[in-house]
């Protein structure tokens, strides 16, 4: 991996926060802006998902971290910890592989 | 037990409150740990982009990028835009925060979910910022030991055997859960996830990540779910 993206990224990240701490600090965005900033995540998370799941470089594919997912879905949807639902996931996913 | 003693009562629990997540996000760290030094970081880089990264979405996502076999450039793209969230935090964290230049500037870096959710849990500013310090320097530090912890177990081991590459998907799940409580939220989200599948054979890997953002035009549009409460 490339220094520069560690760099960056650093940067980036840290100008982000101290943007709205420090220099932003107490004004407000306009409504449209703040309803479409508090979007991002849920945009760039479901697509992390999915390409994670489903795609191998630039293929579509279906693997054992399928199973990781679904596993994972169930641990969230019943609200086991953090720690234990990559546990879960991760396990299952796992096991899938050696039995195939 | 004078160090117990010289720490107000109505404070404790908040101190002992971010302890325990800080101990959950310390084996978070791990994790990551493990996955970056797979997808092709070194021991040192993992460790420097949670200590002047600090800010997990964006440190699992441009890794992810990166063990696709993404440029820099979009791995960097996706990973800013995550971190961008951060700044809207710190708008709100603002009151909160007043201080010194040299503390705003510190205080910044905490800036991440966690610090702000313990920290908008009080009402009181007296609280809120202890809330917010307890949590952001215990955090930074369980981070940061459970990363290079990972790092180094990352270096001993197969992580397909493991699953380990499933780490990614399965913590992004975690990590959407409070974004999916609104609708406008739940649409993002889909409209990423199709984005990023549909468009993977036709986009170099990564930039199918930048164009799901635009999930975010959803938002011009009020939200039903939450015009209703206000």
């Amino acid at each position: 991996m490339s220094w520069w993206l560690v760099i960056l990224l650093a940067f980036g990240a840290y100008g982000s926060k101290v943007l709205g701490v420090v220099v932003l600090g107490e004004r407000q965005l306009s409504p449209v802006l703040q309803r479409c900033l508090v979007l991002i995540p849920a945009a760039l998370l479901g697509a992390l998902i999915a390409k994670d799941t489903f795609t191998t470089v630039q293929n579509f594919s279906i693997d054992a971290r399928l199973a990781g997912l679904i596993v994972a879905i169930g641990a969230t949807w019943k609200k086991v910890p953090l720690v234990l639902v990559i546990a879960l996931g991760v396990g299952a996913t796992a096991l899938v592989r050696a039995l195939a | 037990m004078t160090l117990r003693k010289s720490i107000p009562a109505d404070v404790r629990p908040i101190i002992s409150s971010a302890l325990v997540i800080s101990v959950a996000v310390g084996v978070f760290a791990v994790s990551f740990g493990v996955v970056s030094v797979a997808s092709g970081a070194s021991v040192m880089q993992t460790c420097a982009l949670s200590l002047f990264v600090f800010t997990g979405a964006s440190q699992f996502s441009a890794v992810s990028v990166i063990a696709a076999g993404g440029s820099v450039a979009s791995a960097l793209g996706g990973a800013l835009l995550l971190a961008a969230r951060n700044g809207v935090y710190g708008l709100s964290l603002a009151p909160t925060l007043r201080g010194s230049l040299g503390k705003q500037l510190l205080a910044a870096h905490f800036v991440i979910d966690e610090t702000t959710a313990l920290a908008s849990a009080h009402e009181d500013m007296r609280l809120r910022r202890w809330a917010f310090w307890a949590c952001g320097i215990s955090l930074y530090t369980f981070w940061n030991i459970g990363t290079l912890i990972g790092a180094l177990i990352g270096n001993s081991i197969d992580p397909k055997t493991f699953g380990l590459d499933a780490a990614f998907p399965v913590v992004f799940t975690a990590m959407i859960v409070p974004h999916l409580r609104t609708r406008n939220g739940r649409r993002a989200a889909l409209f990423g996830a199709v984005a990023a599948v549909a468009l993977a054979p036709f986009l170099p890997v990564g930039l199918p990540i930048l164009v799901a953002t635009f999930g975010i035009l959803f938002g011009v549009s009020p939200d039903q779910s939450e015009t209703e409460s206000t």
